[in-house]
């Protein structure tokens, strides 16, 4: 069957592949906590450099998570845009002072303040986004209930997780087999036709699906009782791993990363580093 | 005398959602080791009583209940899902929605991983089944890189990791290919020799399911068993036809030889059959009397011709590997060949949803290679295997007309194709009813009324009888073969022997993407090496002709079948 792979996991050799799922939720979340806090530049450059390490350590390439990098950069973009566009002096409150470089037109002007404010935001994403994504391309598909339930979450929402991984190559499959024979008899959702048109074919599609798949759901959950699902509050992991001298080192470096963000972005009282102010 | 394991006492059931109890009086009782077949037509009750074993009722499926059932000496109503999980094991029908895990490892683990078992010990435990099953080489793949017997291997596999007491399988071979499914028969067989478990095969598939011996035989009709005997003395009643089940095709080919089936002709298997002399020569003389009933073919025009056709999914797998043929107007084909041989992607191409990667499709003559899906689907319908993948409106009219409305039909024009077309389908006293009110064939009759509405020239149905009994199954085929006598040329992609034996006069057989033959269905069927390479499986009648000293086995099969529609003419 053709692949329709945007975003899944790609089975290579590198040290961040062999560390535990667990390891890997734990760095991601401390990772992604630091940064959503942290407005201070000197730590975002920081975590860039160590990001941009991590990722060429991986040997997860660019152009195999290409696609998804170029959303995130329309969605950065679009984000950018539209804080300029509603708050055109949100940095000169934050900074506290005002340095005007030019004005486009009325109220909206460039200032070194505002322009200081969007390379935060921007490398915050930058951040980010690099590690989810290599997050989810470098955890076997398998570990991920089993590192969602060692941290604390409920077997049976982390098992929702697994599932829905599971079966989404099947609903795909079967999304373009009922696409295809209802092509067949006329519908046309290709955009020839006008939107609404489009939309209302749409449903032809998308009813038949909706009905395999809660036959697919019946099924499984069948499936599961029958084998004993949800009998006791714990259950245990045929694919769980041990944590190893690696996943622990990691572990310490995210909590080093987490620490030293955190007390280097409050040092001075705010989360904001301010270049700016004056002495 | 050992205490059953399973005991209905005058039980009854009925769903919280029917109006008239599902199954009524039912006594039974099934003894540790025993091997069992439950059999009955679509609606008969033998899927509901392996709901009841398995703890599906009334856990899944509330209802109420009469009279007295113990399980493992256990009232299902006073223990849990779980407990019962512990004593029967279930492998469900659909071999595809069942895998759990990712790998098949993790789905045999399962049951484990939910009965907190230490890892090791599971790992141990997985190790060991999957031996037994013969899956150990292939723990790491995922589910889409099995075949529909493996998956099922994995399925069984992960029920007997609680060394279940009773194995129960509802309807096993109904997505298998034909010898996936023997195969499936012999692993059922070997696995209870080595558990001692008792095994229940719910299962309408009789000759199929009687490749290997069964101790019982359990037949249900409206919600009652009407009988419940030894395999041998089961068969040499005629109480299977009357209750919506096929005969085994040895059996049937003997009482046309007007040979009475007794306990004493071992009938059990055509292998076991005790034929004397004198039998044996009545069956040749049936034979040899029926000689005038196989026809000449008929000269007719090519309608498709698909020349050199190859194609890949990806550039590196090969799926389609030079395939040329044609089709005849007015014909009706069957094109077989296991699971994965390329059968539904040689469809794909024709209907125009892929494009191949060499080679061409004429229609008429004419190169089909610039036309849209939408252009192709004027003159190439194309029909899903499952009715709920196609329909999309909630009344039968609505879903009929679709087709035509992206068209340059006016209403009157419309109004009368789609009657015209439900006369065709028999559908027209039908014709302002929701779709929900219609049963299972029904449906299909409507999916390809949606299709015929086109009045395309060849229609391209998959698997037009998956799944369903030998009532539902007739009533499919005998609409497709009037269809086909009314002038529609029609092409089914099956594994189903007897649907291609009997409505088929020709089969195309692939295999890894390459066609393997075109001849006549009796011919592929009988020949060995044929059936071999493309998982199907020759017929008893050829074993039975074989028996009999006759010469030639695949004209034997012949007659057979023109027999039988001669008979069904009458």
């Amino acid at each position: 069957m053709a692949k329709i792979a945007i975003l899944n996991y790609i089975k290579r050799s590198s040290p961040v592949h062999e560390l535990t799922g667990t390891t890997k939720l734990i760095f991601f979340i401390a990772w992604s906590v630091t940064s959503m806090v942290t407005f201070d530049t000197r730590v975002l450059v920081c975590m860039l450099a160590v990001g941009a390490v991590i990722f060429k350590v991986s040997q997860i390439r660019i152009r195999d998570i290409n696609v998804v990098l170029g959303l995130a950069a329309v969605f950065l973009l679009l984000n950018n845009f539209f804080i300029y566009l509603f708050t055109p002096e949100y940095g000169v409150e934050l900074y506290e002072s005002r340095d005007l470089l030019f004005t486009i037109v009325g109220r909206y002007t460039v200032t070194a303040q505002q322009l200081f404010y969007h390379l935060n935001i921007t490398l915050k994403v930058i951040c980010v986004v690099p590690i989810a994504l290599l997050f989810i391309a470098c955890t076997d598909p398998s570990e991920f209930a089993s590192s969602l339930a060692r941290i604390g979450v409920s077997y049976r929402a982390g098992y929702a997780v697994s599932l829905a991984l599971r079966y989404i190559p099947d609903v795909q499959r079967e999304y373009r087999n009922i696409s295809q024979a209802q092509q067949a008899r006329g519908i046309d959702i290709s955009g020839k036709d006008k939107l609404f048109t489009r939309l209302k074919n749409s449903v032809a599609i998308l009813l038949p699906l909706i009905m395999s798949s809660l036959n697919r759901i019946e099924t499984v959950s069948n499936a599961m009782e029958l084998r004993g699902f949800g009998k006791k509050d714990k259950r245990t992991w045929y694919t769980r791993r041990e944590l190893g001298r690696n996943d622990w080192l990691a572990i310490g470096f995210a909590v080093v990363i987490l620490a030293a963000g955190l007390i280097v972005t409050f040092w001075d009282g705010s989360r904001y580093f301010n270049p700016f102010l004056r002495w | 005398m050992a205490q059953p394991i399973i005991s209905f006492k005058d039980y009854g059931f009925q769903y919280t959602a029917q109006a008239s109890p599902t199954l009524h009086h039912i006594n039974l009782d099934i003894y540790p080791g025993e091997k069992v077949l439950i059999a009955g037509a679509s609606g008969s009750g033998k899927s509901t009583i392996g709901s009841c074993l398995n703890g599906l009722i009334p856990y899944a499926y509330p209802g109420e209940s009469t009279g007295k059932l113990t399980i493992g000496g256990k009232d299902p109503k006073e223990s849990s899902i779980f407990e019962l999980s512990q004593i029967v094991g279930t492998v469900l029908q659909d071999t595809d929605g069942q895998f759990i895990g990712l790998t098949v490892g993790e789905d045999i683990a399962f049951a484990l991983e939910n009965d907190c078992v230490p890892q090791d010990q599971m790992k141990e435990t997985v190790h060991e089944v999957a031996k037994l099953v013969d899956i150990d080489h292939h723990l790491e793949y995922a589910p889409h890189d099995l075949s529909g017997g493996q998956k099922q291997r994995v399925s069984l596999a992960g029920v007997m990791v609680e060394q279940v007491k009773v194995l129960l399988f509802d309807e096993p071979l109904a997505n298998l290919d034909p010898a996936a499914g023997r195969v499936t028969i012999e692993l059922i067989d070997e696995v209870q020799k080595r558990t001692g478990a008792a095994v229940i095969i719910i299962e309408h598939r009789l000759e199929d399911v009687l490749w290997r011996s069964v101790d019982r035989i359990v037949l249900m009709d409206e919600g009652r068993i009407v009988a419940d005997m030894p395999t041998k003395d089961f068969l040499s009643g005629d109480m299977l036809l009357e209750h919506g089940i096929r005969e085994p095709l040895y059996l049937t080919a003997l009482r046309y030889a007007g040979i009475s089936i007794t306990k004493e002709l071992e009938p059990q298997h055509v292998e076991s059959l005790t034929l004397s002399g004198e039998q044996k020569e009545k069956v040749r003389s049936w034979y040899r009397d029926n000689a005038g009933l196989t026809g000449a073919k008929k000269e007719r025009r090519e309608l498709l011709r698909v020349e050199n056709l190859s194609f890949g999914y990806t550039p590196e797998v090969q799926n389609l590997k030079d395939v040329s043929f044609s089709i005849e107007e007015g014909e009706m084909v069957s094109i077989v060949g296991k699971n994965g041989a390329g059968k539904s992607t040689l469809a794909k191409l024709i209907c125009g949803f892929e494009k191949p990667t060499s080679g061409r499709i004429c229609l008429e003559g004419r190169d089909l290679s610039g036309d849209t899906i939408k252009e192709r689907a004027k003159t190439i319908g194309y029909v899903m295997q499952n009715p709920n993948q196609m329909i999309s409106k909630p009344m039968i009219w609505d879903e009929v007309e679709m087709a035509l409305l992206s068209g340059d039909m006016n209403e009157q024009e419309r109004k009368e194709r789609v009657e015209e077309t439900l006369k065709i389908c028999g559908l027209y006293p039908f014709r302002k009813w929701p779709v929900s009110a219609l049963s299972y064939g029904q449906k299909k009759r409507v999916t390809i009324a949606g299709i015929l509405v086109q009045r395309p020239q060849i229609i391209i149905l998959d698997e037009p009888t998956a799944g369903q009994d030998y009532h539902h199954y007739t009533e499919i085929m005998e609409f497709l073969k009037e269809l086909n006598t009314q002038g529609f040329t029609i092409v089914m992609i099956t594994h189903d022997m007897h649907l291609m034996l009997e409505y088929t006069p020709r089969a195309i057989v692939f295999c890894e993407g390459m066609l393997l033959a075109d001849t006549t269905a009796a011919r592929v069927l009988n020949d060995p090496s044929l059936v071999q390479r493309a998982n199907l499986k020759e017929t008893s009648l050829y074993t039975l002709s074989v028996m009999c000293g006759i010469e030639e086995p695949q004209e034997f099969t012949e007659r057979f079948i023109a027999y039988e529609e001669a008979r069904r003419r009458r």
